[in-house]
This record gives C-alpha cells, structure tokens and sequence, in this order.
C-alpha cells in the first residue's frame, strides 16, 4: 500500500492495450482471408485483389487507404475528446449542420474544391454551435431539444440547397450528392491535402494543449480558476471537430460520419479509463477501422466503404465488450457462473454437515433424502448437487447397505477430508459472522442469519482470524451451536 | 511579501444578479492575511455566488473586488478554488494523480508538460491528505470525502496565498472532517489566507477564526466571538426581510438602480 507511485510513473509500464491491440491485428489478419473467400464471386480472384490492395501498386487504392486511415485519426482523436466530456451528441449535430455550408462552399467555388468546403462547411458549424448556445440562453428549449432543432434542420436546408445545385448546369458531374452517403473513390488529391492539412492541426493542438483540454474537460470552474480560457477551448475543439467531420464527410456521409466519432471512442473508454490511453487507443481503432473497411470493401467491389468501416468499428466494440480481459462481459458473467457454482456447492457441503450435527456425528454419512429434505429441494436436485460433490471431490456415494430397505434403495454420501474441511470452514464462517453481529454490532439473534448466508462464502481466513481475536476464540454461536475449530477440521471429526 | 496596506481580500459594495434575481446586495468585506473564515448563512444566501464572483465566474452588477491590492482578474494566480464537488463530471477518464497534477498547471504555464518536481509535489500533497494509495485510481472510483480530499490536495498543489473553498466539508465523514480542518489550520498557520463556505452551524464557532454571516446581504464580519451571537445568527438564519426581497428583486434588473435606495 505503501509503495512510492514517483517509481511506478517513471518506469516505462508494458501497457495490457498494446498487447490486446496487437493481438486484435494479428487476430485480423488471420481473419480476413476467409472473409475474403467468401465474396470472391465477381470479377478477378480474391488473392489478385489482395494483392493489389496489399502491395498498395494502384493509385487509387493508395488514396483510398490514406483517405481511410486520416479519416480514423482525426474522427478517433476527436471522438475522444467529445465522448469523454459527454457531448456525443454535439457531433451528430455538427456533422448535420456542416452539410449547408458544403453547398455554399460549392456555390462559391463554383466546383468541388475541398478548400472552399471546408471554410463554408465550418462557418456553418459555428453557425449551428452558436445557434444552439443562443437557444439554451434566450428560450426555456433545454440542450437535447436545442441539438435535435438545429440537426434537422441544418440538414432539410442543406439537402434542399444539395438537390437544387444537383440540378445546375455545373452540378450534375460533381459528385456532390457523395456528401451525403459518401464515396471513397471520389477523392481528389486536394481533398487528401485538405483532410492531412485538418488531421495535423488535430494531432498537434491535442498533443500541446493536451492538459488544459483535460483541466477544461474535467473541471472548467477550476480551469477558469487558474485563468485558462474555458470558451477559447471549448470553441476550438468545436473548431477541430467540425475540421474533422467536414474532411470525412466525403468518405462516411452526413448520416454516419458521428458513428466514426462515437464507436472508437467508447471502445476506447471501455478499455481504459485514462485519458491519455483512451485518446491513443481510440485513434488506433479508428486507423484500423478505417484501413479494414478499405480493404473488404475493395475486396467486395460493390460494398460501399462508409458503412464498411462503420460496421468494422462496431465489430471492435462489440469485442472488447465481450472479450476484454477485465471489464469484457464474458469474464464477467464466466466469473459470476464460477462463484454462483462454488456458492452451490458450499451450501451442499454445509447442508451435509448440518445433517450430521444434527444426529451428533454419531455417523458418517447421510443420505440424499436427508439431504433434500434440509435443503428443501425435490431429490432430482438433491442427486445432481451430490454428483457435483462427488464430481470436486467434496464427498463419495455409497447405496445403503441395509439389504431390507424397497428398491431404489436410497444413497449414502459422507465427506472426504477436502469436503469436511471446506464444510466446516463455512458453517465456522457462519457462525462466527452472526457471533460477530451480535455481540460487536448489537443486533439481535434473529437478525443476523440472512446477512451470514451471504458472507459466510465471502469471508477470508485472514478476516477470520481477526474476527476470532476480537472475540477471542469463541466456541458457540449466538444460538449455541458449536463454531467448528481449526482442529475439528484437521481431525476430520468433531470431538 | 506584500505592502501592509494591500490585504488578501477587499471587496466594496458588490452586487450580483442572477436572472434579475439579486443573490447578493451591496457587501463590503476586508479578509487580514493568515485568518481562517468561514462563511456561512441560510440556503440560497449567495455563499457560493459570493466566492464564484470573486473567483470572475459569476459577473457582478456593481463594486469592485481587489485580491492582495490588485484587481481579481491579475491575482488568479496567487488564488487557489475549491470547487463545490457536484460541479465536475466523477466518470470523467482522470486519476486521482492528474487531478492533483491539475494544481500545477497554473505553474507550468501554456504549452508545456508537468514535469517531475511537479509530480513530486503533488505525491507530497495526496501524502498530506492520506491519498497516495490511490493516486493511480479512476477519480470516479473514490468515496465523497476521499474525493473531497483529492481536491484538497491540488489546493495544496497551487501553492496559493488565499484560497477560497466552497463547502469542503460537505458530505464528509467525521474523520475525513478533522483531517480537513487539521489541514486548514495548517495552511493558516504558515500565512495563508482561508474563505471557506460552510454549512453546519453546531461546529462553525470552533472551526474557524472569523465568521461571515450571510443572507443576501452582509449581516456581519468578525471574530467568532463576536459574530457567532444569538442576535446576529437571528438575523441570518430568521424569516427573510421580505421586503428587502421584493424590492431588491425588481431593481436587480435596472443596471444603474439609485444607491438611495437600498439599506445599507
């Protein structure tokens, strides 16, 4: 407990997520070839597409995977940002809001020229940030109302404004409506300088303004305490974000470009909880979605890349909610399964004991019936709890000797030496717990059976040698029955 | 350090509004160096808008407010806050470490990362409020009154010369409390200057060196003895001058409202 953490921060720690994220790539490679099997219907083989994707020999290829992986940087290293200070939905709305900017980008431009994008699209961001800031402060319209009548309504205006463009003498070869869905092989070189020129900014204002942001995230009372400017900061992370929804726009669409924003993020935060790791980890996820969609959705020819890399981004949080090594749902239910089967079996065990105190230990057996009866289960249970004691070792089975008793002649079970310790460690724990109770914690007798039901299967011998000192090594419960001593365990008897 | 004359805190005739509601009307205070005050008064008395307003949180609608001779705004840094501990977000991914680094950023300045004599610092102060066991924990993953002594700790990681805390003692055990004013009287007996908001009037008198006794207005300033009285505590804590209110309420939002008129 005492151990100094300047050593443990300055020690360079092998981190578990660099290791379960290696495993997650290799696990990936491994994978894709089935997948890959599996669509090789159309045109030229799978393995010729591979190839091609995978020694990066065709130009388009090589845009569309840069094009990919600055998307998931940029979406993950934000995603981070806004998830983490619960503004998910800020991103949704943003990513609405942008899409009449685009239009009058284009207007302006006259053509698809990514850089007048990006200064119409962010103005229109602003606009729709501060119209949302407007409404919470001048009307009774609370935040979530606010976003929904801003995200809509961007959006109507923006499609509105996209279809009239559409139908312009200019407008029916741009490509424009790709804003929409999205469509990775319509990216221009420019739009690739536009999205490195956004990613950088991204990567290098969260690299040096990485604690303010998190004083700002956490705290902002406190942040604007030390003088920082909390709405400076907060305005540029809009900024950034709205630089980062613009730029994948093209790639995602409108509609799904907040899921790039939202999925790595909190596969992130379900795999750590330190800001740092989550920021790295949720860049890694959206590199590596972005990369992956790329590749099937070259591999599959129609599939669209947008939905592809959304859906790998969801099959990544879906593993780690199930697979992550400490908080992955199926740990945690095989970890409740273990316990749930180890608190059966500790009540059977002191099921059987109970049976032969009852009858003063004068035998060393009892039977299944018996043992129904105490637990107050049907005998179907009672034979498969005993299978189980037999299964662990915690008891043998023996028919009844007696050669008079009517068929099925009924089972005996006695302890072996590991089931009569664990036994008497748990009605020891028992009783020592409602000993406990009363005396220390006054409660009365009656009261403290229910709450040592629970314990007894939790209580460590270490706690149980504290609780025996305090009360100085009692020999009968609250209800004068006798605590079973360390002795009576290592004897197999009770004298 | 400073000129005799330019005392940790001077405020004159500040008044606040919130939603042309006042929250606090008309307050003169001077606060000496090395005292321990504590301020307290009914719900809704304005202790925490008191603070926040000094703090530049909340914007005033009258007065002026001077820390150690200067205007607020140029002594922030010499000015540690403690925050009430509903107003951050507990899920938020930081540890108990970062927080208590965050007491150095105001020393580390723009663009810059803590570095290890910071990092020192802050093990020293999470030692101070028995902490250090859980530096590495998820801040989210502590008790009330741990949290609340995490925030003590990167009080103490500042380094400031007044500090203003707002209800540090909320909803704290009985040992945690005793750590925490051991703590502050620790902090007051090496020169600094205490403002802490506190709500529970059976221990105030044996906390703290002066009392501020607040209901909107200033109803006194002073040694405890001679501000922890039955008719002065009558006048904070008893029914509301509703007239006061009243009237206070519909010129609140008259931005130059006639001095005249309000009692002073």
């Amino acid at each position: 407990m005492k151990g100094h953490p300047h050593s443990k921060w300055s020690l360079p720690r092998p981190p578990l997520e660099w290791r379960v994220g290696i495993s997650w790539i290799i696990l990936f490679l491994c994978a894709l070839p089935l997948q890959g099997e599996q669509i090789s219907s159309q045109g030229d083989s799978i393995l010729e597409r591979s190839h091609r994707f995978l020694t990066l020999s065709d130009e388009s290829v090589r845009m569309v995977l840069l094009g990919t992986i600055l998307m998931g940087l940029s979406c993950g290293v934000m995603g981070g940002l806004v998830v983490t200070r619960r503004l998910s939905l800020f991103g949704d709305t943003l990513s609405h809001a942008v899409l009449p900017g685009v239009a009058v980008g284009f207007l302006w431009s006259q053509s698809k020229d990514s850089w007048a994008i990006l200064v119409g699209a962010t103005v229109a961001g602003f606009l729709g940030v501060a119209l949302i800031s407007l409404l919470r402060k001048t009307s009774r319209i609370r935040q979530d109302s606010a976003l929904g009548l801003v995200l809509s309504g961007f959006y109507a205006l923006g499609i509105c404004m996209l279809t009239r463009i559409q139908k312009m003498e200019f407008g029916n070869q741009s490509g424009i409506d790709k804003y929409l869905f999205g469509q990775v092989v319509g990216l221009s070189s420019s739009d690739l300088w536009t999205m490195a020129f956004s990613c950088l900014l991204i990567l290098t204002l969260t690299i040096l303004l990485y604690k303010e942001l998190l004083v700002a995230g956490f705290d902002s009372e406190y942040a604007r305490s030390i003088g920082l400017p909390v709405d400076f900061l907060q305005y540029l992370l809009w900024l950034l974000l709205a630089f980062a929804v613009i730029t994948s726009l093209q790639v995602v669409g409108v509609v799904l470009v907040s899921a790039l924003l939202v999925i790595p993020a909190a596969t992130a935060s379900l795999i750590t909880d330190k800001m740092r790791a989550i920021l790295i980890w949720s860049a890694m996820l959206g590199c590596m979605a972005g990369a992956t969609g790329a590749f099937l959705s070259f591999l599959g020819n129609q599939l669209p890349t947008g939905p592809i890399i959304v859906l790998v981004s969801a099959v990544f949080f879906l593993w780690a909610l199930f697979f992550h090594p400490q908080n992955g749902l199926l740990f945690k239910w095989l970890a409740a399964r273990n316990r749930n089967q180890r608190i059966a079996l500790e009540n059977t065990l002191k099921a059987v004991y109970q049976e032969l105190e009852s009858i003063n230990f004068q035998e060393e057996t009892t039977s299944v019936s018996q043992l129904a009866k105490r637990r107050r289960i049907g005998m179907p249970q009672a034979h498969r709890e005993t299978d189980a004691l037999v299964a662990r070792q915690y008891a043998t089975v023996h028919p009844v000797e007696d050669k008079l008793a009517a068929p099925p002649r009924p089972t005996l079970i006695s302890l072996t030496p590991k089931g009569w310790g664990t036994a008497c460690r748990i009605v020891r724990n028992h009783r020592l717990w409602e000993l406990y109770l009363t005396n220390e914690a006054r409660y009365a007798p009656d009261h403290v059976h229910d709450d040592a039901e629970k314990i007894e299967h939790v209580l460590g011998e270490e706690t149980v040698r504290r609780i025996e000192r305090i009360l100085s090594n009692p020999k009968k419960d609250p209800h004068g029955k006798l605590i079973p001593s360390q002795q009576d365990i290592d004897r197999g008897f009770i004298a | 350090m400073n000129p005799p004359d330019s005392k940790p805190l001077e405020i004159h005739d500040l008044t606040v509004a919130y939603h042309r509601k006042p929250v606090l009307y008309g307050i003169d205070l001077e606060i000496g160096e090395g005292t321990l005050t504590g301020i307290i008064g009914p719900n809704g008395a304005g202790k925490s808008t008191l603070i926040k307003t000094i703090m530049g949180m909340v914007p005033s609608n009258g007065g002026w407010i001077r820390i150690f001779g200067k205007p607020a705004k140029k002594s922030f840094a010499r000015v540690g806050y403690v925050p009430q501990r509903e107003s951050v977000d507990w899920d938020f991914p930081v540890s108990v470490l970062d927080v208590v680094l965050m007491g150095r950023y105001g020393h580390v300045g723009w663009l810059k990362r803590v570095g290890k004599k910071d990092r020192s610092i802050a093990c020293e102060c999470l030692e101070k409020v028995n902490m250090l066991p859980f530096a590495d924990r998820q801040i989210g993953k502590l008790s009330g009154g741990q949290q609340q002594r995490v925030f003590l700790a990167r009080a103490l990681a500042q380094e400031s010369d007044l500090y203003l805390m707002d209800e540090p003692l909320a909803g704290v055990d009985a040992v945690t409390e005793k750590t925490i004013i051991e703590l502050l009287r620790d902090l007051r007996n090496q020169g600094k200057t205490l403002l802490v908001v506190h709500h529970d009037l059976s221990t105030a008198k044996e906390y703290f060196d002066q009392l501020i006794l607040l209901n909107m207005r200033l109803v006194a300033v002073g040694e405890v003895e001679k501000t922890f009285t039955r008719d002065l505590l009558q006048k904070t804590y008893g029914g509301r001058l509703t007239i006061f209110t009243e009237v206070a309420g519909q010129s609140a939002g008259v931005k130059e409202y006639d001095k005249e008129t309000h009692p002073s």
